[in-house]
């Protein structure tokens, strides 16, 4: 019988659990956490998530409920459990990272320039030339050092087999890092004491990882270059991150219309005139970012902005143009481009993908459509996306006339089974599928914000992590070996 | 600063001080409602007349009495100038700039606005209502307190302050004048009990009543009248909040106090000197609404040429005359 806000009782129910072995012992680095919340008094958890709850509201971590003319807001909800990774594991993980966009970068800086890879054979040229995200603009640019993507935000898994796989690469402005932080600071408050214990690995230098990353791209001669942070305004659903990455980072918070070209250069209007801005870190996308290069219709960007950046005399974070390796077709080449271009094999593996352009694949995709996650190329955000076993016949059908009227569009997936973390339900534990997004910096070097944001799918059985579809987010922490880790992690990796 | 950052600065203390002036407005007016011996026939009319929403209020509502007015200054959404809308307005902007002040500002703003909005949602007795104006002005207060102690002295800073003393000015200058229009049919009363403690309920609005005694003791009208408007130390009299808008504008732009290079400093200045240079006889004896209304205009020239000057978005070529462009 389970007793209230405690682990007594709790069930695996025979999934990966990122907490509990299967025989219900923790895992290392897990011990000194379960037995914490174990021995607290009734109530004092429940008063604490609470207490977490009003913190969120307080500093307005907040999103407005859609169509409600009260203006009524919600806190994107959070979970007081947090997902745990021991160091051994998280050393792997980082590994894989570095190494995945080390690839990314020189694939990214290839097709722009010589496509030495498509030249020799190794990715099909069709699969370039179709792809949506491929920005013609972007030929021949030289970024800063060489360097591309100096954010990413790579999403990953573990499957039922315990392994570590790579979902999706997050390439272009990837978001909620700001949780992270946010979510550390609350569970710091909640248990001071379980946390020193257990060696978290801090994460709180992340914007002056950011600041220094950014300052890296400006030009060599300018000794304190200006760096803002460009957004599409209040109105984007990740605002809140963007002022509170230029608040902790002390720059402008900008949004087109503060811009401008002249001369050259881009420059902000302040009430003393015009000043010279170096670094853009801009969470707009390619499309929006300069009428006259790109959609012309864009309201939210800069024109002449690209004119600038070609010229070397303005930097922008991230490149135009990196949105071409986010493409999920491109996506199930990776492990061939770390091959290719760093003659390693990948540390961590892709989710075993069919690409419906090759033929032998696309007939296993019709046939097992039932079994299988069919993706859109360029979607994000759970869209334009069929999960197998969750649909109808007609759906399936539905989705096997668009594979075959368009196959370079679609690849395909096995339906995995996400790890779950133990997350309070009313007043005990259940397990809840979750993801895990790490973030990667890299300006002059390259850095892994230890942990990164673990979103949860707080509906039973769900396997949907996104906030708009009932996700939330937990705080991760990387925790410090314990005596019994070595032999956790033989049997893992 | 980005002109767009210093706009939203300005509005969003702005907002916040109205939102509080408005408690004060409707506290004052509940408190004279209920001492009977002194309350005028309808003491809620001028509360609705001094808004120059009238027509806005005939629309929606039916009689001028307590609830109505209270419904219409303190919680109407829709009314863009009720306490819950200017706190609506002062978030909105603040997050636009959330970035430009401290996040110990912005979250006590936050819980401010849910606080008012939570209120809107709950029905009140009298004395609870008494009570939640009291909370609105200790919100703000808590604001303006948070805001110097967490903030600094930059342009933000300097903006937000422009800001609160402008709207404060204006909105003392609004409190007198309902207080005169009061008095019209009451002639008769000048010099009596009744018009010593209307006057004390007008210095408590403004929480100036012990200040006044500690400078003139006795309550005359001609001295009351020099406090809220002529005083130079007083926070919310107007030459107090008028001096110093005019000091936090030199800072933003680094002219000396007393001269002008930009028609904000300039409206000001003349402004300032007009407070500076007349005093209270001279104001009597031309008309008390006369003079505030004079002032109105004056004061609604300097907001016009702070817009002007700093937050219009000016195409590049007419920018680029006025100021050099500056390289870091």
């Amino acid at each position: 019988m389970a007793v209230p806000y405690t682990f007594d009782g709790y069930e695996t129910e025979g999934f990966f659990d990122e907490l509990f072995y299967e025989s219900g012992q923790p895992r290392g680095g897990g011990q000194l956490l379960v037995d914490k919340i174990n021995s607290l008094p009734e109530g004092v958890l429940k008063q604490r998530q609470e207490a977490i709850d009003r913190a969120l509201m307080r500093m307005g971590i907040t999103f407005a409920v859609y169509g409600d003319s009260e203006g009524t807001e919600k806190i994107f909800p959070f979970d007081i459990i947090p997902r745990i990774i021991n160091t051994l594991e998280w050393n792997h993980i980082e590994a894989g990272l570095k190494q995945r966009i080390r690839a990314l970068n020189k694939f990214i800086n290839d097709i722009y320039h010589k496509q030495e890879i498509i030249n020799d054979g190794k990715i099909p040229r069709e699969i370039l030339e179709k792809a949506t995200s491929y920005r013609k603009q972007c030929h021949g640019l030289n970024p800063p050092r060489g360097i591309w993507c100096h954010i990413t935000g790579t999403d990953l898994i573990r499957h039922s087999d315990g392994a570590i796989y790579v979902l999706e690469d997050n390439l272009r402005c990837p978001s909620g890092v700001s949780y992270v932080l946010q979510n550390r600071l609350v569970m710091k408050r909640s248990f001071p004491q379980v946390f020193a214990a257990s060696q978290v690995r801090p994460v709180t230098d992340y914007p002056s990882r950011l600041y220094e990353t950014l300052t890296s791209l400006a030009p060599d001669h300018i000794r304190e270059p200006t760096v803002v942070v460009l957004t599409p305004g209040i109105y984007n659903s990740a605002y809140y991150e963007h002022s509170f990455l230029a608040q902790q980072m002390g720059v402008e918070l900008v949004q087109g219309s503060d811009l401008v070209v002249k001369d050259g250069h881009v420059f902000m209007r302040t009430t003393d005139g015009f000043h010279r801005v170096d670094v853009i870190y801009r969470r707009i996308d390619d499309d929006f970012l300069d009428p006259k290069a790109f959609r012309e219709d864009s309201m939210l960007g800069v024109p002449g902005l690209m004119e600038v950046y070609r010229n070397g005399n303005v930097a922008l974070a991230n490149a135009p143009g990196t949105g071409i390796a986010d493409d999920k077709v491109i996506y199930a080449y990776v492990p061939e481009m770390i091959r290719y271009y760093l003659n390693e094999e990948p540390i961590l593996p892709n989710v075993p993908t069919y690409v419906c352009e090759r033929e032998e694949d696309r007939k296993y995709v019709v046939e097992h459509i039932g079994e299988l996650v069919v993706k859109a190329a360029n979607e994000a955000g759970g869209y334009g996306m069929l999960v197998g076993p969750h649909s109808t016949k007609e759906q399936q059908q539905e989705f096997v006339k668009k594979v075959e009227a368009n196959p370079r569009n679609y690849i395909a997936q096995p339906t995995l089974s996400l790890s779950r973390v133990p997350t309070l339900v009313g007043d005990h534990f259940e397990g809840r599928h979750v993801d895990l997004r790490p973030y990667i910096l890299y300006g002059k070097d390259m850095w892994v914000l230890p942990g990164g944001l673990t979103r949860v799918a707080l509906k039973k059985g769900s396997l949907v992590v996104n906030s708009s579809q009932g996700g939330g987010s937990k705080d991760t922490w990387v925790v410090a070996q314990s005596s019994e880790l070595s032999e956790q992690a033989e049997e893992k990796i | 600063m980005l002109s767009r950052v210093a706009d939203s600065i300005y509005w969003m203390a702005r907002y916040v001080e109205r939102a509080e002036n408005l408690a004060r407005f409707i506290d004052v007016t509940m408190n004279m409602q209920l001492d009977q011996s002194v309350a005028p026939q309808n003491g809620w009319e001028p509360l609705v007349l001094t808004t120059g929403d009238s027509e806005y209020f005939q629309e929606h509502y039916e009689a001028i009495n307590a609830e109505n007015v209270v419904q219409f200054l303190a919680f109407d959404r829709d009314y863009p100038n009720s306490i819950l809308s200017s706190l609506g307005i002062a978030r909105e902007n603040a997050r636009t700039v959330r970035e430009a002040i401290s996040s110990e500002a912005w979250e006590q703003l936050n819980s401010f606005y849910h606080h008012v909005k939570g209120a809107a949602n709950t029905p009140m007795s009298p004395d609870q209502l008494t009570d939640f104006f009291q909370t609105v002005k200790e919100y703000s207060h808590l604001f303006h307190g948070i805001v110097d102690a967490t903030m600094t002295r930059n342009k933000g800073w300097h903006f937000a302050n422009l800001g609160r003393l402008l709207e404060r000015a204006d909105k003392t200058s609004r409190l007198i004048d309902v207080k005169y229009f009061l008095l019209l049919p009451h002639l008769q009363d000048v010099g009596t009990t009744i018009d010593d403690l209307q006057w004390s309920y007008l210095l408590r609005s403004v929480s100036g009543f012990e200040m006044y005694r500690k400078r003139f003791h006795s309550i005359s009208i001609h001295r009351v009248a020099e406090f809220l408007i002529l005083d130079d130390q007083f926070p919310r009299a107007i030459r107090f909040c008028i001096d110093n808008a005019d000091w936090s504008l030199h800072q933003i732009s680094g002219t000396p106090v007393g001269t002008f290079k930009n028609s904000a400093e300039q409206q000001m200045g003349r402004l300032k000197a007009k407070l500076a240079f007349t005093d209270v006889d001279d104001i009597i004896d031309n008309g008390m609404h006369e003079f505030i209304d004079g002032f109105q205009v004056d004061a609604n020239s300097v907001s016009k040429a702070i817009f002007e000057t700093f937050f219009a978005l000016r195409p590049v070529e007419a920018m680029q005359e006025q100021r050099q462009f500056q390289y870091s």
